[in-house]
């Protein structure tokens, strides 16, 4: 079993995904020869073809409607979005489009398919490369939404997203993709090597849709996060002491409320963290089921560790990122709540 | 030069309510006049046909020119038979409307040759993307009369479980994909359909419709885009019926010479075509069709025709245009030029019409009785209440099965 990170964990999952089935296609901005901005896509079109692996127009919707048409056809496409902030060019396609192709036609076409796309703040990209648009995927029937926070998750949802026969609006936290990030601002990425799950087994292998990890078991209270604040909640709970549990969604649409609620009917206080912007981001869905799963077990308000209203700023990005002091804070203020 | 500084411009139609409408100034060419190039040809090679008018019916009804597709009487009264029956079925559709008996309506009257023609000249599983106005594929295809009625009033035995409106069909068996509400969609959909045939290699050639006033939406450039740069296997039809809702055709034509002509600047091969014309309509579906099949790529199809009736049964035509445009209109009509064509050969006559329209119209109103009997939209019984909670995944997860309690069904 080798050590990798998550970019090659997901390049890891495709290879496998192309090798496996001749019905798997790969298509974006540069995914091609280059091999994706990222190098997400690197080498595949050299091993499994231009007509398998390729470059699109920078058309959004387009690269979303032939997606939908290729589906239908019953190829398995995985469509690159270059940066999760230009999903919106695509946001007809795939909101009016894919998500009710099975619902429209009673079943009679499908367009399961992944839209990949780079997510989320921390590497200096400004307001156009840096949002966490996750929470209008979530409003909408019919399409799943995946965020890793590992190279092991990585791969195995992506591999268990193109399987599932739905749409699956698949982000990446960015900030991750070479190492963990412990939120505390330019400080460098810890390594995917010291990381139990960067280690990435070889071939086939799946994590299921709608399972949550518990990523570290506690009893103070818990976090329920995803993407890139899993591991600067982890860093909050080193730095802190707080014996917090951590709860790493991994899926948000359909997102795990068992596990959810079994830990915080056990802590009965909560953080729901993210990075994007607080108004009708997914921290308020996850607030406000947890009041009505778990009302009688909670000792504090939820809190709402998140991004603020705003665009995500380029030279304040460390005012607007969710750090681990922020989360060190949140942890005390539900755990010190009377 | 003193007053040449720039106006602000917004186009409108020749004529408005009260106008005397006259279309001298249209200058079409006439029928026979258009060459007919090599299927293969190069795109840029297609300007004439994108600035024409492809058309073979001339104002004697005779077949003339090199676009002749030279159809058998048998196959040109069978098309006219599907023609028939689409408008008896538009009609009788929108009498029930006005009944009560329908939510929504759309006729396609004075385009069925768009619709009919195409499908004919199209292989059966060749997939086709239409727009809300194509229900003549649906009969060309040999769809049930009565599942489309079924839909219509989305009673129990609608195969779309109640799920879209009226007119937006699906029918997969029938390779008839799912019809969207939203314009245009369905565009660049069809041509990641038709690069999925070509990457399977089955050989299959995909077809969409989508209307003049949709032209201006993304989805119509995307889709040409990708159908050049992928020389993708398909045929991209504008069904130029001179209105979008009230808002005429240039609104989304701008100061381009043709909607065909939109297509040159993409590399695809783009031909103007006489949408009234069954015999064009079908050839040059032919011609674009065989081009697909070929291997050199795709064909933008501008039909130009005339929406005879209203948008839909939510609009009032004489609002904006005046009422006597539609006879007035060049092109006349679709069914009486193909009627008048095989009556002018001795394959046709005013007796077996009228028996033809008098059996279609039986057909019509006992399918419809049929389809009551599944069910109204009003009355019921519609398809099971907790239907709505499936086909939204694959299968269902926790909130949609605790939502579909919480409903109590
Ligand atoms: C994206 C979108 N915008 C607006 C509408 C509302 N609408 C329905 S039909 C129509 C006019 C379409 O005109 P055209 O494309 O010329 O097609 P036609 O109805 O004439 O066949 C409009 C604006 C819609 N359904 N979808």
């Amino acid at each position: 079993m080798a050590v990798k990170n998550m970019i090659q964990a997901l390049n890891d999952a495709m290879d496998v995904l192309l090798t496996n089935d001749p019905d798997v296609v790969i298509f974006g901005e540069d995914a091609g020869y280059f091999g994706g901005v990222f190098k997400t896509t690197d080498t595949l079109q050299g091993k499994h073809g231009a007509d398998r692996v390729f470059d699109t127009p920078i058309n959004e919707a387009a690269i979303a409607a032939m997606a939908v048409g290729m589906a239908a056809r019953g190829l398995k496409p995985i469509a690159e979005i270059q940066f999760a902030d230009y999903i919106f060019p695509a946001i007809d396609q795939i909101v009016s489009e894919m998500s009710r192709i099975r619902y429209r036609s009673a079943g009679q076409f499908t367009s399961g398919c992944v839209v990949r796309t780079p997510w989320g703040g921390g590497i200096r990209g400004g307001q156009t490369h840096s949002m966490s648009p996750e929470a209008f995927f979530t409003h909408v029937p019919g399409v799943k939404v995946v965020v890793p926070s590992t190279p092991y998750d990585a791969k195995g949802l992506l591999i268990a997203s193109l399987e599932s026969g739905d749409p699956v609006i698949f982000f990446e936290p960015k900030r991750i993709y070479n190492g963990p990030y412990d939120g505390v601002p330019d400080k460098p990425l810890l390594s995917w090597a010291k990381h139990p799950k960067g280690e990435v087994p070889d071939g086939h292998y799946t994590v299921k849709l709608g399972e949550a990890d518990v990523v570290r078991e506690g009893e103070a209270c818990t976090v329920v996060t995803y993407g890139t604040l899993v591991h600067v909640a982890e860093a909050a709970c080193e730095a802190s002491g707080i014996d917090a549990e951590i709860i790493d969604l991994r899926t948000l649409v359909p997102y795990d409320i068992e596990t959810i609620a079994r830990s915080v009917n056990k802590t009965g206080r909560v953080v729901v963290a993210h990075e994007a912007p607080r108004t009708s981001g997914f921290g308020a869905e996850l607030a406000a089921q947890i009041q009505e799963e778990c009302f009688y077990a909670l000792e504090a308000p939820v809190y709402r560790l998140t991004g603020w209203d705003t665009p995500y700023p380029h030279a304040h990005e460390w005012a607007y990122f969710p750090t681990r002091d922020r989360m060190v804070r949140a942890m005390k203020t539900v755990t010190e709540a009377v | 030069m003193a007053d040449a500084s720039p106006r602000f411009h917004v186009p409108a139609p020749p004529f408005r309510p009260g106008d005397e409408p006259d279309f001298q100034f249209l200058k079409l060419p006439k029928a026979g006049e258009a060459k007919r190039p090599d299927p293969g040809v190069a795109a840029a090679e297609t300007r004439e046909l994108a600035l024409g008018l492809v058309g073979v019916l001339d104002h004697n009804h005779q077949a003339v020119g090199e676009w002749d597709p030279k159809l058998s009487a048998e196959i040109l009264r069978e098309g006219l038979g599907h023609m028939v029956l689409t408008r008896i079925y538009d009609d009788r559709m929108l009498k029930l409307q006005r009944q009560g008996k329908m939510s929504f309506y759309m006729k396609s009257t004075g385009e069925e040759a768009v619709a009919v023609a195409a499908a004919m000249a199209l292989d059966k599983k060749d997939m086709v993307f239409p727009s809300y106005r194509q229900q003549g594929i649906l009969f060309a295809r040999g769809r049930n009369i009565v599942d489309m009625m079924c839909h219509c009033i989305s009673n129990s035995r609608d195969n779309l479980k109640g799920r879209q409106l009226p007119v937006h069909y699906t029918w997969k068996d029938g390779a008839f994909f799912t019809i969207s509400g939203n314009l245009g969609t369905q565009f660049p959909q069809a041509v990641g359909y038709a690069m999925a045939c070509a990457y399977k290699g089955d050989g299959q050639v995909t077809a969409s419709w989508i209307g003049d006033g949709t032209t201006a939406e993304g989805d119509f450039h995307g889709a040409l885009t990708l159908a050049s740069t992928y020389r993708a296997p398909v045929i991209l039809n504008v069904v130029n019926n001179q209105w979008a809702i009230s808002t005429y055709q240039g609104i989304a034509l701008g100061d381009a010479p043709t909607f065909a002509s939109k297509g040159l600047g993409y590399g695809v091969a783009s031909i103007r075509v006489d949408g009234n014309d069954f015999l064009a309509v079908y050839a040059a579906t032919k011609w674009a069709h065989e081009r697909a099949a070929a291997g050199e790529g795709a064909t933008l199809l501008e039909l130009f025709t005339y929406r005879g009736d209203a948008h839909s049964t939510s609009d009032d035509p004489s609002k904006y245009r005046p009422k006597t445009e539609y006879g007035v209109w060049p092109l006349g009509d679709p069914i009486e030029r193909l009627k008048q064509h095989l009556i002018g050969q001795g394959e046709w006559d005013e007796k077996r019409h009228a028996k033809l329209e008098e059996e279609m119209t039986k057909l019509v109103v006992k399918s419809y009785k049929e389809a009551e009997s599944y069910g109204t939209l009003h009355d019921g019984p519609l398809s099971p209440t907790e239907s709505i909670f499936e086909d939204v995944y694959a299968e269902q997860d926790w909130r949609l099965k605790r939502q579909r309690r919480d409903l109590g069904v």
